[in-house]
């Protein structure tokens, strides 16, 4: 059996027809991009010819919780201003971009962008919840000064690569001899440690190409070390391709930095 | 001197216009050759308890078979004043006032099909009743092509999902092949402060965590039968593969071979093996491995970087697979190894090729045209080579994976800033954005 009943009348339809169009484009919206702020107040002087502060488009961190060791990335997005920074030891940045931070405890980060038409400031705040954390373990016992990851970082260089590239190149022939030299110190001094050669690529490949390339790199700064008399049995190798980038902009100074060996302290 | 310049400029001619010839053949593959039944949708009406589900109901049914690409959908501002609900308002003349089949035929509606139909509540349930005719056929029995029940909750959620199954019926009437309806869409999220494997309904909904590794976890792969993704993890240090139940989120034992790298998992299309690229001997290079990682053997011994490796559909003999160095190109090969040949001509970085089901298409991205980095997502007919660019330069837009439809493609792009994911048509058009919320990168489109 089937239940019939009456049409409504047309202006109803015609109601409905309304109502339904006005909650399709209410749902169709698309994501919440800030608004840009509301223009300047009238300049003190009128003479002077109207420029326009910076405006901060985007100054968020992401996610705005975090429990403590976690990290959030925090974002930014500048236009008309000359030179941009942002506190807590981040200092100056481009007019866009992101970082990868681990605070400690409840930060807020303010970003100051000046221009030829004044300044502009926007905070970010990051709250971290969670236990304060422990006391480090002691430093362990070393014959030379500082710890194996100190040492790591201030003795060992960088070397960098061309774009789709392993090849040793002279410069960086030069920074793996003097690795070479700081290794044989360090694994002296650490007569346990092992030391990671991270590979790492720029953010324009594919980033599955990257894996491999990294890959490439890391072996290629391994075997320079190797053939140089540091034992091949405290390096490792890992590939980050291009998931941990040392800097996020799009030119050719951050690419370069991105295309690179890197060492750190082995497991 | 001339002479020689306008040799040349008649040669360019030639072959532009041969490029442009070949354009069209493939053109005319994804926007579907010939052309698309045009079809009336009225709005539904419901009686008592109903009417107030009415709204999502419409909405719902009408973006389906718009989404679906089978269909030239009808705009109702031009429909004629009243339209039938049940087969027994049908009149064989009604004078444009709508109750005729004619009245939806002729002009301004222009439809080859009539969707109509009614819900009401019955016995605590909603009751779907929906008809589908032929406007251009005079016999009514034979003008009727669907006459169909449909039962769900009587709430908003029950009057989207018998909505959802009438426009899938509709669809597969009209040859729409594979649904789309319970398919899902794997994808990696930073959104939780890690790159995690991440999934949602096709339609960008119930997005949810899979993994909880609190490490890097990229790449997914999902198997033919949707029921495993094979994924990328630095959870253990280096870069290994790991498999996920996409039912439990529960992983899945998979034996690595002792490498500094295993990565780019992908299935072959009986779902029994494992392609991945390995460093075990060196390079990074193809192998072949069953569902636990055990058995493995490698494919390839040329001296490169191999990535992606992607069996055919309909010919498992036959592989696809990005290298370089050298400005990295997607290339094909036997599933032995042998028999290696370009398939992208050398220009740009080529990468992340996707099988249509068909096993004569793929999607890919490349930057052909472009500067370094800036991908664009194209479709090539694999044995023609012919190709076709479907985004034009906003931001990098990669990793095309083909929907189970074959219509539709998903994708991730960095037009509104950051990466996230969007499906479209294969035509390019109907461009919808899923994701909001964090980075989002790395999609695959799962059957279930």
């Amino acid at each position: 059996m089937k239940t019939y009943f009456l049409g409504f009348p047309r202006a109803a339809r015609l109601t409905v027809a309304l109502l339904l169009m006005v909650l399709v484009s209410a749902c169709s919206k698309k994501a919440p991009i800030a608004p840009p702020p509301p223009p300047a107040p009238a300049a003190a002087t009128p003479a002077a010819p109207a420029q326009q502060r910076p405006v901060v488009a985007d100054f968020s961190i992401e996610p705005s919780s975090i429990e403590r060791g976690q990290s959030a990335v925090l974002r930014w997005s500048v236009t008309g201003a000359n030179d941009v920074s942002i506190n807590n030891g981040i200092g100056t940045v481009t007019a866009m971009g992101n970082q990868r931070l681990t605070p400690a405890n409840t930060t807020t980060y303010t970003l100051t962008a000046n221009g030829p038409g004044g300044q502009a400031m926007a905070n970010a705040t990051v709250t971290v919840t969670g236990p304060a954390a422990p006391p480090p373990p002691p430093p362990p016992a070393s014959r030379g000064a500082g710890t194996l990851e100190s040492r790591i970082q201030s003795d060992l260089r960088d070397v960098l690569f061309d774009y789709d590239s392993n090849n040793i190149r002279d410069d960086a022939r030069a920074a793996l001899t003097t690795d070479a030299d700081a290794l044989k110190r360090i694994f002296a001094d650490f007569p346990n440690a092992t030391v990671v050669v991270e590979g790492h690529c720029d953010e324009r490949g594919s980033a599955e190409y990257n894996l491999g390339l990294g890959d490439r790199r890391s072996t290629a700064a391994r075997d320079f070390l190797t053939q140089l008399g540091v034992p091949a049995g405290r390096l490792k190798t890992i590939s980050y391709g291009k998931e941990r980038p040392v800097c996020t902009e799009s030119d050719e100074s951050c690419w370069q930095r991105n295309r690179r060996a890197h060492f750190s302290v082995g497991q | 001197m001339t002479r020689k310049f306008t040799l040349l400029l008649v040669t360019a001619f030639a072959l532009l216009g041969s490029a442009i010839a070949l354009a069209q053949d493939i053109q005319a593959w994804i926007t579907g050759a010939g052309g698309k039944p045009a079809l009336a949708v009225v709005d539904f009406r419901g009686a008592g308890a109903a009417q107030p589900l009415m709204a999502a109901f419409n909405s719902t049914l009408f973006d389906d078979l718009q989404g679906s690409g089978v269909f030239d959908m009808k705009s109702k501002s031009l429909f004629p004043l009243n339209n039938p609900q049940r087969p027994e308002d049908l009149r064989a003349e009604d004078n444009n006032q709508g109750y005729a089949l004619a009245d939806w035929a002729g002009s301004p509606t222009n439809a080859s099909h009539l969707v109509f139909g009614y819900t009401a509540a019955q016995n605590g349930a909603l009751v779907l009743y929906g008809d589908v005719y032929d406007t251009r056929q005079s016999n009514l029995q034979s003008a009727q092509l669907m006459a169909q029940r449909y039962a769900g909750s009587l709430d908003e959620a029950g009057a989207i999902h018998v909505a959802h199954e009438f426009a899938n019926d509709i669809i597969q009437k009209f040859g729409g092949s594979g649904s789309l309806l319970g398919s899902r869409i794997y994808f990696v999220s930073d959104r939780s402060g890690n790159s995690e494997i991440w999934a949602m309904d096709w339609d960008g909904n119930n997005q949810k965590q899979m993994t909880s590794l609190k490490s890097i976890s990229i790449m997914p792969s999902v198997s033919p039968d949707g029921s495993r993704l094979a994924f990328t993890s630095y959870a253990k240090g280096t870069p290994r593969i790991m498999i996920v139940d996409t039912l439990t989120s529960r992983l899945l034992p998979f034996y690595n071979q002792e490498a500094s790298l295993n990565a780019n998992a992908s299935f072959t299309p009986d779902g029994k093996q494992i392609y991945y690229v390995s460093t075990a001997a060196g390079l990074p290079q193809v192998y072949v491995a069953a569902l636990d990682g055990q058995g493995f053997r490698r494919i390839s011994h040329r001296d490169a970087i191999e990535a992606e490796p992607k069996v055919n559909p309909k010919n498992p003999s036959l592989m696809l697979f990005v290298a370089g160095p050298g400005g990295q190109q997607i290339y094909e090969m036997n599933s032995d190894g042998v028999g290696v040949q370009k398939v992208t001509n050398g220009e740009g970085e080529a990468s992340n090729p996707s099988w249509h089901p068909d096993g004569q298409h793929i999607a890919f991205s490349w930057t052909r045209g472009y500067a370094k980095g800036d991908f664009n997502v194209f479709v090539m007919d694999i044995g023609t080579r012919q190709f076709v660019q479907l985004t034009h330069s906003e931001g990098r837009n990669e990793n095309p994976v083909w929907a189970p439809d074959g219509r539709h493609l998903v994708f991730a792009s960095t037009r509104n800033g950051r990466s996230q994911i969007y499906t479209m048509l294969a035509d390019g058009s109907q461009v919808k954005q899923l994701t909001m919320q964090g980075t989002n990168r790395f999609p695959v489109w799962g059957v279930k």
